[in-house]
């Protein structure tokens, strides 16, 4: 009875989410889980939770889809008018502060936890955190959505400045991998976007490609299929 | 070259025949009459400087002052109607000011200068304001470098690397030309501004002044700022001397 016409039918789509962005020698490394849900649905399981705003600067998405998709859409439209008006592209600061302007300025009605990061010529690469309510923080690395709080132990540990480009990347997949492993309200791939002066790439990683830990059973064969 | 625009001239919303707004012209005229104003751009910084006459004696030292800060890194000095100048200046503090709130860096100076034009620009083309009878030579530094802008009251606005207005504009634009600002640091640049500054003051028709310097430099840490008083005191000083050579070779030739 409960199945039928559950929370899951009206419930707001939400983002579970683990999102981070690192800061490396040379640039920015953006990292994602790929799950949105309403409620205990998983309405998209391979989600793209970073989104561009300019052609150097991207946004992780965590907290309500709408929300975040809004105020990415604004910003973005902001920025494109800013970078014409100045004639030289925005810089990663910039985009942080708009962010957070509009965090801020509408904490009341937004549920949007977000990361901004990018590479620009003065700054090199910069990792801007705006979580709920619109705070702006610039820092070496950071994560949000429900998944981070797995990984606060993980990263006051593990992370080190000046890794290089592999090794930062390493370090965002392994981390979502491991933020996925206990939260339910994360999964599917993990994506990752890096952004430095040559432009940006980005990454897939699923399944198989993911680092296994503790108990975690091997794709391929096991017990089940034998 | 000026005319009476007899009948076109009586608002800012009228043309005349051959396509001349006359209240702006007139808004200029009040700028022309005014002390000079001069700002160059040397190789390290912009130097304003400001030939401040002074109509009373009862007048202290130091006050109505003709060049202000506009932002950490920018300045602004006025020629033309005092109260008009100040207004402008207002306009260009808010405007940097709410850039910084918005976007989070310090406005650069180009886009300043944009946003200055536009407005004075703005109070022209409404019958119920009148132009701005000042012009404004901007001063500033920021990722692009050292930087001298000028804004008139039509609110056409230039980039220069040498601008003078007011009453001795023609004479200290010859006097600009003849400078090398490429190869000049600012700490020259003040002794040349202030030379130019006593050499276009005309000491029969305008009585006392006082010279107003500012600049902002490697030097002064990329910061707008009223130059230090020793610097100052050297300037004046080796711009009265030169002014005195001059006039003795004056002397001399009127033989």
């Amino acid at each position: 009875m409960e199945p039928m016409a559950g929370e899951w039918t009206s419930a707001a789509h939400s983002m579970g989410t683990t999102i981070m962005a690192v800061e490396y020698n040379g640039g920015v490394i953006l990292g994602a889980d790929s799950r949105t849900t309403t409620g205990v649905y998983v309405a998209n399981r391979a989600s793209d939770k970073i989104t561009q705003l300019t052609d150097n600067v991207y946004l992780c998405r965590s907290g309500s889809a709408a929300d975040t998709q809004v105020v990415s859409d604004y910003v973005r439209y902001f920025l494109n008018q800013h970078t014409i008006q100045l004639g030289r592209e925005a810089t990663v600061k910039t985009a942080a502060t708009l962010v957070k302007e509009l965090a801020y300025q509408n904490k009341s009605f937004l549920q949007a936890g977000m990361i901004v990061a990018g590479w620009d010529k003065y700054d090199g690469g910069s990792v801007y955190a705006v979580p709920l309510g619109g705070t702006l923080l610039r820092l070496p690395f950071a994560t949000g959505g429900s998944g981070s709080s797995y990984l606060y132990g993980f990263l006051d540990q593990a992370w080190r400045p000046q890794m290089s480009k592999d090794e930062a990347e390493r370090f965002v997949v392994k981390s979502i991998a491991l933020a996925i492993a206990r939260d339910g309200a994360s999964g599917g791939v993990v994506r990752t976007v890096t952004v430095n002066e040559h432009g940006v790439e980005r990454n897939f990683f699923a399944g198989d490609k993911l680092p296994l830990f503790h108990e975690e059973i091997p794709p391929g064969r096991n017990s089940l299929l034998a | 070259m000026s005319s009476i625009g007899t009948g076109y001239d009586l608002s800012v919303t009228t043309f005349s025949p051959d396509g001349r707004v006359f209240q702006i012209e007139y808004a200029t005229k009040a700028v022309d009459n005014s002390g000079t104003v001069v700002g160059i751009k040397c190789k390290d910084g912009v130097v304003l400087g400001v030939e401040k006459l002074i109509p009373s004696k009862m007048l202290l030292e130091g006050s109505n002052r003709r060049i202000h800060a506009v932002h950490k890194h920018a300045g602004m000095a006025v020629a033309g109607l005092a109260a008009d100048g100040r207004q402008i200046v207002a306009r260009a503090r808010s405007e940097a000011s709410q850039y910084l709130s918005f976007y989070g860096e310090d406005i650069p100076i180009k886009e300043l200068c944009d946003r200055v034009a536009r407005y004075v620009h703005l109070c022209t083309l409404y019958w119920w304001l009148r132009p701005f009878g000042s012009a404004t030579i901007l001063g500033g530094y920021d990722r692009d470098g050292p930087q001298l802008y000028m804004i008139e009251p039509s609110g056409v606005a230039y980039r220069y690397f040498g601008a003078a207005i007011g009453k001795g504009r023609q004479a200290a634009k010859t006097a600009i030309e003849k400078l090398k600002l490429s190869e000049m640091t600012c700490r020259e640049g003040i002794i040349a501004v202030a030379k130019i500054i006593y050499e276009v003051h005309d000491e029969a028709k305008d009585k006392a002044f006082e010279l107003e310097l500012s600049w902002v430099c490697d030097e002064s840490n990329k910061q707008h700022q009223r130059v230090p008083a020793d610097l100052l005191e050297e300037a004046k000083a080796a711009a009265k001397a030169a002014k005195d050579a001059l006039d003795e070779d004056e002397g001399m030739d009127a033989d």
